[in-house]
């Protein structure tokens, strides 16, 4: 009994560190596209919304499957023997939390550009300054993006059976782990797993927020 | 700090030991078999062995790209096919089980009285009976359709012929809501049975329905990187005669039979490239 909640600890700790690392490589890159399509003056980059907003449907699966073939030992990255790892598992939810974290950063950024703009600009300030200030009003939908693209990546199963290949003690997580109790027919033991992903998505959501409401 | 120094070490140790990954069907690693006997190989070796469960046509495709460095499969058929391309050498057989009909117990198309299991099959296409297929080509799905071209059927098609897509135990879940007959290996079965009702209906010494379990080595000239000692090393360990007699006694308290038979590597049914 202990030895089982060791390990269903040790999977919720991976989950929550391979989504992690995924949600901010992810907004490494997406979190500036987002302000950047955001804050300009006028309306443009229509296309770049339409790709990020069908971005965010995404398959998983779909990421996976081409994840696996780059990194397959008979494919173009195969030498860096990163399939069937937790890097892999970060790439490719990486891809699929960038666009929520661009798309829901450039929709709340958009929103109040222009009048912070006009604000700043009013009262005798230089673009740079616009720029600061449209990111700290942003910060709340910042925040929500960024619980978005966690939440995406922590709850896809698709990419991560391709390219982690559920292995133990190195690459199964939590929902993962789901699929094998479900497959194995222990349907009280999938469920409590499930309960224990949801609780992990809950804190890490609740600690975000609070984050982004402080002062 | 102290963790990051026992981290470092424990990572280093690790590789220093070396690991291998080994593909397989799903049916011996959620049996519980492969957490059974490879801590032991791990111990006497030092090599870490990752598992990747998938159904035997996907670990076959995992292999066959250089992506594993060994196999743990169930379909002679397939397996002759992977020594013929090339993609696997040394293949052994490690044990074997046989494959059940399970259906609901009032057995509408009467398998339980079936001669053989081609006759068994042919009731249910006969009847009409709710059949669930895997659909995956998996190991198991590849005998049930040995199984129907044996018979001479193509149920394909037929409004009662449903095919699931997932592993055993989903399907023997599925099979259990739906009232309907489904092929599946014994070591599932048993392990399954409790949770879901179904009866094992034609559960009989049948050629046809031998469930034989074999290891292959990729093919180290094929692809760069493997670690075919590793893998060799395991094919060594499994066939070894006190293995061999773990492999027999798993869970044979349990079941009140062997779950997996041992075949100290002589096939049952032959596997010729």
């Amino acid at each position: 009994m202990t030895a089982d909640w060791l390990e269903v600890w040790e999977v919720a700790a991976r989950s929550l560190t391979v989504a992690g690392a995924a949600t901010l490589l992810a907004a490494l890159f997406s979190l500036p596209l987002g302000v950047w399509l955001g804050s300009r003056p006028r309306r443009g980059g229509l296309g770049a919304q339409v790709l990020l907003y069908a971005g965010m449907g995404l398959p998983p699966v779909v990421v996976g499957l081409v994840f696996y073939l780059l990194l397959s030992r008979s494919g173009p990255l195969g030498f860096s023997g990163l399939l069937f790892t937790k890097a892999a598992m970060v790439l490719a939810e990486a891809v699929l939390a960038f666009p929520m974290i661009a798309g829901f950063t450039m929709a709340g950024v958009r929103a109040r550009a222009e009048s912070v703009r006009r604000l700043v600009r009013g009262l005798g300030g230089c673009e740079r300054q616009v720029l600061a200030t449209l990111l700290w009003e942003s910060r709340r939908p910042i925040v929500a993006a960024l619980a978005a693209g966690f939440g995406s990546a922590i709850s896809e199963v698709g990419a991560a059976t391709i390219v982690g290949g559920d292995i133990r003690h190195h690459t199964r997580v939590l929902t993962t782990a789901v699929v094998l109790e479900t497959r194995k027919g222990d349907l009280a033991n999938a469920m409590a797993l499930g309960a224990v992903l949801l609780g992990v998505t809950l804190v890490v959501t609740a600690v975000l927020v609070v984050w982004g409401e402080r002062r | 700090m102290k963790r990051t120094a026992f981290l470092l070490v424990f990572c280093s140790l690790a590789l220093a030991a070396g690991s291998m990954r080994l593909a397989t069907t799903t049916s011996v690693n959620d049996s519980g078999l492969l957490d059974y006997i490879l801590p032991g190989f791990t111990q006497e070796t030092g090599i870490d062995v990752q598992v990747i469960a998938v159904g035997t046509g996907q670990a076959l495709a995992i292999a066959g790209r250089g992506d594993a460095d060994a196999v743990l499969v169930h379909a002679p058929n397939l397996e002759a096919r992977f020594l013929k391309e090339g993609k696997g050498v040394d293949h052994a057989c490690i044990a074997f089980n046989n494959f059940v009909i399970a259906g609901p117990a009032a057995d509408p198309a009467r398998v339980a009285a079936a001669p053989d299991a081609v006759a068994a099959m042919r009731r249910i296409y006969q009847t009409g009976a709710t059949f669930i297929s895997r659909g995956d080509n998996s190991g198991t799905y590849n005998r049930e359709q040995q199984l129907w071209r044996a018979a001479g059927l193509d149920p394909r098609g037929r409004p009662w012929y449903l095919e699931s897509g997932s592993g055993m135990g989903a399907t023997l879940t599925l099979a259990a809501e739906k009232g309907a007959y489904t092929l599946t290996d014994l070591g599932t079965y048993l392990f399954v049975k409790s949770k879901t009702g179904l009866a094992d209906l034609f559960n009989r010494p049948d050629p046809l329905m031998l469930n034989q379990y074999s290891y292959m080595v990729v093919n180290p000239k094929r692809f760069a990187g493997l670690n075919t000692a590793a893998a060799y090393e395991l094919r060594a360990y499994l066939l070894r005669k006190d293995v061999q007699r773990a492999i027999g006694e798993y869970l044979k308290d349990r079941f009140g039979q062997s779950l997996f038979n041992p075949l100290y590597g002589r096939c049952k049914e032959e596997v010729k490239p």
